[in-house]
């Protein structure tokens, strides 16, 4: 159970580019978390509402967009998806590859941050 | 008060990875190879750790290591037998080692007395997959009393390594380990991985994957 400590820095690493730009509060937090993070969304869910409290981003939302694993497939030439994780091989033709084009994501996409500038 | 988006793209540990990235250079400018070392507990680190330690210290060879622990000290005083140099971290319940704890615990070393840094992981097969600590290479271990089908149950770890370690290859025939079926699991994960299979106690295997870590540092490549 490593979600709180990554719920820590996920709020380090938001609280930073939230202040660099001037925000007052941070409403949501958009993450990209791929299949190979090793990180569980509802236990990162559950740590979140804990790391957030008293920060900037407490009452926030976290909106998570889980990420399969693509593999390149030398023998198909393209990018395929695995439909789990047991079998890094091509679905398509069966050959094995650890080429991985995505899925290690763990990764703030963008905040949703409320700030005082009008012109903004 | 207004409302806005902000696109940053940011590594939820880029902190920790940069932190990574520094001493990995850091390593490899002073000639170390590093090694981290992951398995659940009980799959034979500190054993496995202790022979190789031992016989390449025996062979003239500069090694040193961090062992990761909850609690306790034990296994650095095991490591500490073969006359390396060798440091403790406990992280008093972290279920991982972080880039951060290797830097402030090698802080006093000098990197000129080393050629080979090998990091004992906290026993997990779950948390450490996430956290860069400036290796060259993640070394995953895997006894054969755990069962054939531990990669297909961790694949995350498994497939974060580069190079597999089957321990206690001496209780194969006991346990009745299909060791075929254990290695099929492995590449079914990570295909192209590297696997050795040892016996820390009776020094089957030892030998070929010192070899292979001298190869590593000489080569800086699998």
């Amino acid at each position: 159970m490593h979600e709180l400590s990554i719920a820590y820095a996920l709020v380090e690493t938001a609280t930073q580019a939230a202040n660099d730009s001037g925000a007052r509060a941070v409403t949501v937090v958009r993450l990209r978390l791929g299949a190979l993070s090793g990180v569980v969304q509802d236990a990162l869910q559950f740590s979140y509402d804990i790391a957030t409290q008293g920060t900037l981003l407490e009452g926030s939302r976290l909106e998570v967009e889980a990420l399969p694993v693509i593999i390149h497939c030398d023998r198909c030439d393209r990018d395929v998806a695995l439909p789990n994780i047991q079998l890094f091989c091509c679905p398509v033709c069966n050959a094995p590859s650890a080429k991985i084009v995505q899925g290690r994501e763990l990764e703030i996409a963008s905040l949703e941050i409320e700030d005082d500038n009008p012109t903004a | 008060m207004t409302t806005r988006l902000l696109e940053i793209r940011t590594g939820v540990l880029s902190k920790n990875d940069q932190l990574a990235a520094t001493l990995r250079r850091r390593l490899q400018d002073a000639g170390i190879l590093t090694l981290n070392f992951v398995s659940s507990p009980g799959s034979g680190k500190t054993a496995f750790l202790e022979r190789t330690m031992r016989d390449m210290t025996t062979a003239g060879m500069r090694v040193a290591a961090l062992v990761g622990d909850l609690e306790t000290d034990n296994d650095a005083q095991r490591l500490a037998r073969s006359g390396a140099q060798v440091k403790q971290i406990m992280t008093h319940g972290n279920c991982h080692l972080e880039a951060d704890m290797i830097c402030a615990h090698m802080a006093d070393w000098d990197l000129s007395a080393i050629d080979y840094l090998f990091i004992e992981n906290v026993g997990n097969l779950v948390c450490p997959s996430a956290y860069d600590l400036g290796e060259d290479l993640r070394v995953v271990l895997l006894s054969v009393t755990e069962g054939e089908d531990k990669p297909l149950k961790y694949p995350v770890m498994f497939h974060s390594a580069d190079v597999a370690v089957i321990t206690k290859l001496d209780l194969a025939e006991a346990c009745e380990c299909d060791l075929r079926l254990m290695r099929e699991n492995i590449l079914r994960v990570r295909p192209g991985m590297r696997i050795f299979e040892v016996s820390a106690k009776k020094g089957a295997g030892i030998q070929s994957y010192i070899d292979f870590t001298v190869e590593a540092r000489n080569h800086r490549r699998i």
